[in-house]
């Protein structure tokens, strides 16, 4: 198999069989948190392949330029944080001057993203991997398509729930994990794409 | 507030998992097996414990502007030394939870107690606080995996404990069994509190 080839099977293994949220549990706190209407789970989407990516690229620089040069691997999680934290406060500020209409579309969702633990998760997936630097961005770019995915699915499905009948007891989060629990059954379907 | 009284409240009345659902990605991923969950229990509980009392010292001294980014170097340094200090001693527990450990200081329910907690009270308060929230999450991951550990496996701790007749339900160990145990769980506990009131 060519490296393109490769690099197909990663996006593909990353969207679909290892999903980050129905399969991995990275980013659950959004997931159940700004899953309630299909619309902010896009702007939410959106604002998370857009991070991730970028977070995805400026970690690899830091690891292979910084910390692995100067044997400081074990600073490696220090050092991640802080720039994930800094780089989305950057985007926040560069959307918000370059852009204001993105900016009212993404403005709420980018705070939220430093705590995404999908963030660096990928980035530490990355480093574990041993990607080289395509294989790191589209590793990045594919986990966020999968978060998007199950997290504009699972609005879908929630916005139906508002309206149905549910057990006193299973209103809320319960009745959301047990969706979430189905979701991924389904997902555990795609299993046999990759071997 | 006493300190006896916040280790309460982080084990019963403000349960961080039960109660706040806060914390879910390690919770779901890590609770294959009962072990698992207490490993990441306690490396979570020691995390916030001692990031509590650190932060509680120096919150004098952060300004308000840059208090997130601090606290989150706080917490950042202590998972790294719980990190090392795992892969040195119990390297097959570290190896098992993998990503997570580093990921612990992502978890809300760290700079959840920061912000909420550990910068407007004494160090002592805030260490109790931090062993009320740990053994909370604790006993609740250890709930979680002693569940799924016993009808995925059919095993609790690694010892044989269902019959060999029993077919292992092999999906409440995959990915779905986690979202599965822990909704059911929190609706029986819905329905157990909505009948006490």
């Amino acid at each position: 198999m060519g490296y393109t080839g490769k690099l197909f099977l990663i996006l593909l293994s990353t969207v679909l069989v290892n999903n980050f949220v129905l399969s991995r549990f990275l980013g659950i706190c959004p997931f159940l948190g700004v899953s309630k209407k299909v619309s902010t789970a896009m702007g939410m989407g959106a604002a998370v392949i857009f991070v991730m990516a970028l977070a995805s690229l400026f970690t690899y620089i830091i690891q292979y330029a910084i910390l692995e040069p100067l044997s400081l691997e074990y600073l490696q999680t220090i050092a991640f944080i802080l720039v994930i934290a800094a780089l989305v406060q950057f985007v926040e500020m560069v959307i918000q001057k370059m852009s204001p209409t993105l900016y009212q579309a993404l403005g709420v969702y980018l705070p939220l993203i430093t705590t995404n633990c999908a963030v660096l998760g990928v980035a530490i997936i990355n480093i574990r991997e041993d990607y080289d630097l395509l294989q790191t961005l589209v590793n990045g770019t594919g986990a966020a398509l999968g978060f998007t995915l199950a997290l504009v699915l699972m609005a879908g499905i929630r916005e139906r729930l508002e309206l149905s009948d549910i057990p006193e007891s299973l209103k809320g989060f319960p009745i959301t994990l047990i969706t979430a629990g189905l979701m991924s059954v389904a997902f555990l379907g795609f299993q046999g794409l990759i071997k | 507030m006493k300190a006896s009284k916040a280790i309460i409240n982080g084990i019963i009345t403000e349960n961080p998992i039960f109660r706040l659902v806060r914390g879910m990605c390690p919770t779901l991923a890590v609770t294959t097996a009962a072990i698992n969950g207490i490993g990441m229990g306690l490396a979570t509980a020691f995390v916030l414990i001692a990031s509590n009392l650190v932060i509680s010292l120096i919150k004098d001294f952060i300004p308000s502007q840059v208090r997130i980014p601090a606290f989150i170097v706080v917490a950042a340094t202590f998972v790294t030394v719980t990190g090392m200090l795992m892969e040195a001693f119990i390297p097959g527990l570290y190896e098992s939870l993998g990503i997570f450990i580093p990921l612990i200081v992502v978890n809300c329910i760290i700079l959840g107690r920061a912000e909420a907690f550990a910068s407007k009270n004494s160090p002592l308060v805030a260490v109790a606080d931090g062993i009320g929230m740990g053994l909370g999450f604790t006993l609740a991951l250890t709930l979680l995996g002693i569940i799924r550990e016993i009808l995925g496996a059919g095993t609790l701790f690694g010892m044989q404990l269902m019959p060999q007749a029993f077919n292992p339900a092999v999906i409440m160990i995959l990915p779905p069994g986690a979202f599965l145990t822990l909704g059911l769980l929190l609706g029986l506990l819905n329905k157990l509190t909505a009948k006490t009131k």
